[in-house]
């Protein structure tokens, strides 16, 4: 949830200043790929414009010669040619643009789908520890904002770097042909200027950067104050927080105001001198023109273009800002692209999988032999979470998985359909090695309800029925019957066709549980994997679940994680999970006898227990 | 509680609005999931705090403004001031030109007099240099009116979503109230920034440019006026056309972005359900439609800037020649019209971009309208205005007594919820609560935390009246552990100290000691100094809230209830939690509500409920012992047990 903050200290978050200008090119011809379709479409809008900004540069000339032509001759047929002739390229250049912005609108909108079509596929291929490492926020804001800031890289400072280059060399050649000595009285601003921006340039992003960063942390303080409501309130918290959110806000005034500094000084610079350099040439042209070695007519085209040269100059700063930004966008999008998908098989499948493992082993059911696990991202030197976990569930049998908290039950659980993959060890399904099939193959044998029931925004039927590719209405509803899911279900505004989900009717966590089981026994699959799955239940409901339960249970080879002897009581045997291995196996009762640490996990029937009875009794 | 905020996009496109340079409506602004346009499954029944708009009396965005100005009124004036005083002496320009080939040129030519060319010369110069600083004094001037501005706002968001009673948080999603107080916070930036200052210079400058033009010469002045009404029509058809356009696109990238979140979020169900191929489908269709809206919404600004520089570049071409002919036929001078040239390039430049502000000031009145719906909820527990003490606990009993003084409890729609009741909790009692789903246990809790305010009756404790208690004093004396167990970013010792800021490092371990805590958080990377949002601090359900309740522990309450606290922690994490309540909570007064039967053990007295009513009272042996409802809970809780 605290998206900007993770952003902000990700080490690998890149800034625009560390590449420089060669990478920025080559960040963005990385992009390549996806233009290539519209390249043909791209490079004559980006022609036209060209055309089109060139034409911008005829009208003063039109007007001089109007000028010093038929208006010097007080010839009025003259004018009339002149004006036509204005409006003839004024009309052209208005076209021109429109036809270059009619070229690029949906080739580049659909560039702009396709990045982010490949984005989405690639993000839901991603092994579960990038998403574990990973805040949403943070690929949310690549497949929008980053998008369209390269959309509109395309659409605008990739043209316009070349238009306005070319407007601009074209406008000087122009002015100096005309007069040199007043071509260069308007140009000497130039170089300062480009210095000056080039400096503000690296001084402003340095600022910008440290304001985004603020305001990111700014809205984690906020994030957690909306989230963290309650217990704000409940410890009356309300002061510090607000002394944090106004400290932050106030750095973040001074940043910005800092910022507004920077801006205002250059601002100020880039409206002053350009003025003074234009006044300078207006009045060393009225003296040429006093003394007839220039026309009046030359006068005004030279000040004429010189002002159409300045919106071409004041942009490039800005045009150039934006493809670094764009340039930080492509790497960004790109850093998720390039995280490969691991290989959907280890090794072809036979080789390891369809044979027996050696001693004559039974080959049926699920069955974990020496599974060790460690967390891509766990610190060098810790212990890793599983290490050496056997076990075997018998086809058709139901083993439930005990643990204190923090043991790795949920970890070895996701380890079945390969959310995560094991780091040693080998998981088998009917003796085949799960990193044997496809991924797709191993999840279809293999359903899954997690401790924390998602529900997708569609129908309740929907929910449940992407547990299974074939299911049918009557399993939709056998399904709603077995998690107890059927009465509130029946009792929504549009029954199982009602939306749920972050779009639709907000549901208990009860009821999620209930839908989430419901979705994981449809399609009766061969292989049950249950996290916790009656956690949130109220007595009475956890009671009629656990006897539906019971039947597709006998049905299917499981695996249920418990919390409590009401949920073990749904197993035909037991697996203790301590110490990152599985340390005893039997009933229920079995274990509650025979292992110390197992029938403290269920009934605290031990030391602490008899403590706390001579204090009750002590009472 | 991460679904909701995830969606939103942590950064507003960075320099996005730059790209409004190159006319392009700003995208900056990407609505969340909880933005944008309503769902298709909206719910039926039409609670007002299911859409993003609260409602609010007419005028109070207009309100909400004035009252963020009215402090710098000053400032706003000086920064007027300043753009006026700038855009006049860059205006100057031009007509400085007209004056040097009218005057300076003839002056210079007949008489050999420089005057008029020096006055020119200066003219420029102080006109040049003025702009420039009147430029700099302006944008400084503006951003600190804007900046103060919007701290000033994101303040009144927080605090007032902070003083908001918990009943509307409940019914307001969190990710709502992010986005009011950061995406719509943002899209005011964005119009202050960049959009007001630009459209200010830009309404400015066509108004000096066309009284000079006026001035100059009266008849091309009116036809430069005359121009302007094709292109208001052209404005305005825009903008009709494009609110359309940009809602439907901005529904569209909702309905994408909330695809997105949607997988990321799911992406175990949705990898261990295989929805790839199925998701790869839909997230197509969704693309392709905004692609297409998206494509719309570029066309449509195409239209409108092929329209406004084809009219102005009619008209310039227009009053040109008609300059020209009165020029060539002696009724004009040349110098005015060369001056008139220039103006008519400056006066048509900006009105390309005007589109562009005209859509982030739409949108940005919409984020307005937002956020003073939010400010005009008024919370519904309300700070007393004349707070009275507790008295002092009794020595020897740290607990208080809670009495519910025939209190009833409804819904602001009208929904009974508890009707009418009287209860007394004696100080030190340990009371659990037990009942079905919607029986109205955690009603019952919020009540005695002040979460809620009765409808009728009071809740008293030790005597007083909660709503006479100001905040600090009621925390200091109930703290309320519930079942979401939300760590705030920072250190372990941080998140428990929440419970007593004061508290040196010492009692924070002692703390987790008493609850059990301990030993996971001394496994932890750095222990107790362990960022709970770094790599590797890796904490689970239950573990988050052995944390909470630590930090209980810690604040050491006169009365203590707990909502469900207990649902996701194993039976011995279970027990800890009642050891610790035998020994450092003894003698206090606590409300214990939960699923699971195996708390009951500890109570003093057991109240179950059944839709709103306390329908059994008494100690747990009796009703165990008796043949009410809990004892048959309690007989087939046991069963499981063996």
């Amino acid at each position: 949830m605290s998206a900007t903050a993770a952003e902000s200290a990700a080490p690998r978050d890149l800034t625009a200043a560390d590449g420089g200008q060669r990478s920025a090119v080559r960040s963005l011809l990385r992009l390549w790929p996806y233009v290539r379709p519209v390249r043909v479409r791209l490079f004559s809008a980006a022609l036209v414009a060209v055309v089109a900004s060139c034409l911008g540069l005829v009208i003063p000339l039109v007007l001089k010669w109007i000028v010093d032509g038929p208006v010097a001759d007080r010839d009025t047929g003259g004018v009339w040619l002149g004006g036509a002739l204005l409006l003839g390229v004024g009309v052209l250049e208005a076209v021109l643009f429109g036809l270059r912005r009619w070229l690029v609108a949906r080739p580049l909108a659909g560039v702009e789908a396709s990045l982010r079509g490949d984005l989405y596929g690639h993000m839901q291929r991603l092994p579960v520890a990038f998403h574990d490492r990973w805040s949403s926020g943070q690929l949310l804001s690549r497949a929008t904002t980053d998008l369209q800031l390269l959309r509109l890289f395309l659409a605008f400072p990739l043209t316009f770097l070349l238009v306005n280059g070319t407007t601009i060399v074209a406008g000087c050649v122009i002015m100096l042909v005309q007069e040199w000595t007043l071509g260069l009285v308007i140009l000497t601003p130039l170089l300062p200027l480009m210095v000056l921006c080039s400096l503000f340039e690296v001084r402003y992003s340095l600022a910008g950067r440290r304001a985004q960063d603020q305001l990111g942390d700014l809205t984690t303080v906020i994030e957690e104050a909306v989230l963290g409501v309650r217990i704000i309130k409940g410890f009356g918290r309300h002061r510090s927080q607000a002394r944090a959110f106004r400290s932050l806000s106030e750095r973040l005034l001074g940043t910005e105001l800092h910022k507004a500094r920077l801006l205002a000084g250059i601002m100020g610079v880039i409206m002053a001198l350009p003025e003074i350099a234009l006044g300078a040439a207006l009045v060393l042209g009225t003296l040429q023109v006093a003394d007839g070695s220039l026309s009046a007519g030359t006068l005004v085209a030279f000040l004429s273009t010189a002002l159409a040269l300045r919106w071409p100059v004041e942009s490039l700063g800005y045009l150039l800002a934006m493809s670094n930004e764009a340039a930080t966008a492509t790497d960004r999008y790109f850093e998720v692209l390039d995280t490969p998908i691991p290989p959907d098989t280890d090794h072809p499948a036979g080789v390891r999988g369809a044979a027996p493992p050696g001693g004559g082993l039974e080959v049926t059911g699920l069955r974990f032999e020496g599974v060790t696990f460690r967390y891509p991202d766990a610190a060098p030197g810790t212990a890793p979470t599983l290490s050496g976990v056997d076990l075997h569930i018998r086809q058709g049998e139901t083993m439930a998985l005990v643990g204190a908290t923090g043991s790795g039950k949920t970890t070895l659980t996701a380890l079945v359909p390969r959310l995560h993959e094991v780091t040693s060890g080998r998981i088998t399904l009917d003796g085949t090695d799960i990193a044997a099939m496809s991924r797709a193959q191993l999840r279809t044998l293999v359903a899954v309800a997690f401790e924390e029931p998602t529900l997708f925004s569609a129908s309740v039927e929907e929910n449940v029925l992407m547990g299974a590719g074939g299911a049918q209405d009557p399993d939709v509803d056998r399904a709603l019957r077995v998690a107890q899911a059927d009465g509130f279900v029946a009792a929504l505004p549009h029954g199982t066709a009602t939306q749920v989900g972050e779009q639709g009717l907000s549901l208990s966590g009860g009821q999620r549980q209930r839908l989430a089981l419901a979705r994981a026994v449809v399609g009766t699959p061969r292989f049950l994997v249950l996290d916790d799955p009656l956690s949130a239940l109220d007595v009475h409901t956890e009671a009629a679940v656990e006897a539906a339960l019971r039947e597709v249970l006998a049905a299917t080879t499981a695996l249920v994680v418990a919390h409590r002897p009401s949920t073990v009581l749904l197993a035909d045997r037991v697996a203790l999970l301590s110490g990152g291995r599985v340390t005893a196996v039997g009933t229920h009762h079995e274990l509650l006898r025979g292992d110390a640490e197992y029938a403290a996990l269920m009934s605290g029937d031990q030391a602490p227990q008899r403590g706390r009875e001579r204090k009750r009794s002590a009472r | 509680m991460t679904t909701t905020v995830d969606g939103q996009p942590p950064e507003s496109g960075p320099g996005t609005a730059k790209a409004g340079a190159a006319s392009e409506p700003t995208p900056g602004r990407t609505p969340g999931p909880a933005d944008g346009a309503p769902p298709e499954g909206a719910p039926p029944e039409g609670d007002p705090f299911d859409s993003d708009v609260l409602p609010a009396p007419p005028g109070a965005s207009r309100r909400l403004l004035g009252s963020l100005l009215r402090p710098h009124r000053r400032l706003v004036a000086a920064a007027a001031a300043q753009l006026l005083l700038q855009q006049a002496a860059v205006q100057a320009g031009p007509l400085l030109v007209a004056y040097s080939l009218d005057n300076a040129v003839p002056a210079l030519r007949q008489h050999d007099d420089h005057g008029p060319l020096i006055a020119v010369a200066v003219a420029y110069l102080v006109c040049a240099l003025t702009a420039g600083v009147l430029h700099y004094g302006f944008i400084r001037t503006a951003a600190r009116v804007n900046q103060t501005v919007l701290l000033a706002l994101r303040g009144r968001i927080y605090r007032h979503a902070q003083s908001l009673s918990v009943d509307f948080h409940d019914r307001y999603t969190s990710g709502r109230l992010i986005s009011r107080s950061t995406t719509d916070v943002e899209s005011l930036r964005e119009l202050l920034d960049e959009g007001l200052q630009e459209l200010l210079t830009m309404i400015i400058s066509v108004v000096y440019i066309a009284v000079l033009l006026l001035w100059l010469d009266l008849g091309m002045g009116a036809a430069a006026l005359l121009s302007f009404l094709p292109l208001v029509l052209l404005v305005r058809s825009f903008q009709r056309r494009s609110m359309r356009i940009y809602r439907s696109r901005s529904t569209a990238i909702a309905a994408v972005i909330v695809k997105f979140a949607e997988t990321m979020n799911g992406i175990r169900p949705v990898q261990s359900f295989r929805r790839e191929p199925a998701n790869d489908e839909a997230f197509r269709e969704l693309n392709d439609d905004h692609r297409r809206r998206n494509g719309d919404a570029i066309l449509e600004m195409a239209r409108y800037v092929v329209g406004s520089r084809l009219t102005a570049n009619v008209a310039v071409a227009a009053i040109v020649l008609w300059g020209s002919y009165r020029v060539a036929s002696d009724e004009l001078a040349l110098g005015v019209l060369a001056a008139a040239a220039l103006y008519l390039r400056r006066l048509y430049e900006p009105i390309d971009r005007l589109a562009m502000f005209l859509n982030s000031l739409q949108s940005a009145a919409a984020s307005l309208e937002k956020i003073a719906g939010l400010l005009c909820q008024q919370p519904s527990v309300p700070e007393p205005a004349k707070p009275r003490p507790l008295p002092e606990r009794k020595p020897g009993s740290p607990g208080r007594e809670v009495v519910f003084d025939s209190v009833r409890f409804t819904y602001r729609t009208g929904d009974e919820v508890l009707p009418r009741f009287a209860l007394t909790l004696p100080a030190g009692q340990v009371v659990a609560v037990v009942g079905a789903t919607g029986a109205g246990k955690s009603t019952l809790a919020k009540l005695l935390a002040r979460f809620y305010d009765p409808s009728a009756g009071r809740v008293l404790l030790d005597g007083t009246d909660l709503r006479e208690l100001d905040t600090v004093t009621l925390r200091r004396a109930v703290v309320m552990v519930t079942q979401e167990a939300f760590l705030f970013s920072g250190t372990v010792a941080e998140n428990i100290a929440i419970g007593r800021p004061d508290a040196t490092r010492s009692e924070i371990e002692e703390a987790a000691r008493a609850i059990g805590a301990h030993e996971f958080i001394a496994a932890l990377p750095d222990g107790y100094d362990t960022d709970v949002r770094k790599r590797g601090g890796r904490i689970s359900a239950g573990q988050r809230q052995l944390v909470a309740f630590a930090r209980a522990l810690l604040a050491d309450p006169a009365v203590l209830i707990l909502d469900e606290a207990t649902s996701s922690l194993d039976v011995p994490g279970e027990q800890a939690v009642q050891r610790a309540m035998d020994t450092v909570l003894r003698g206090r007064t606590a409300v214990v509500i939960a699923h699971r039967l195996s708390t009951v053990d500890i109570a003093d007295r057991v109240l179950v409920m059944e839709g709103g009513r306390i329908v059994e009272d008494g100690p747990p042996a009796e009703l165990i012992a008796g043949t009410g409802r809990f004892a048959h809970l309690h007989r087939a809780w046991r069963d499981s047990l063996v």
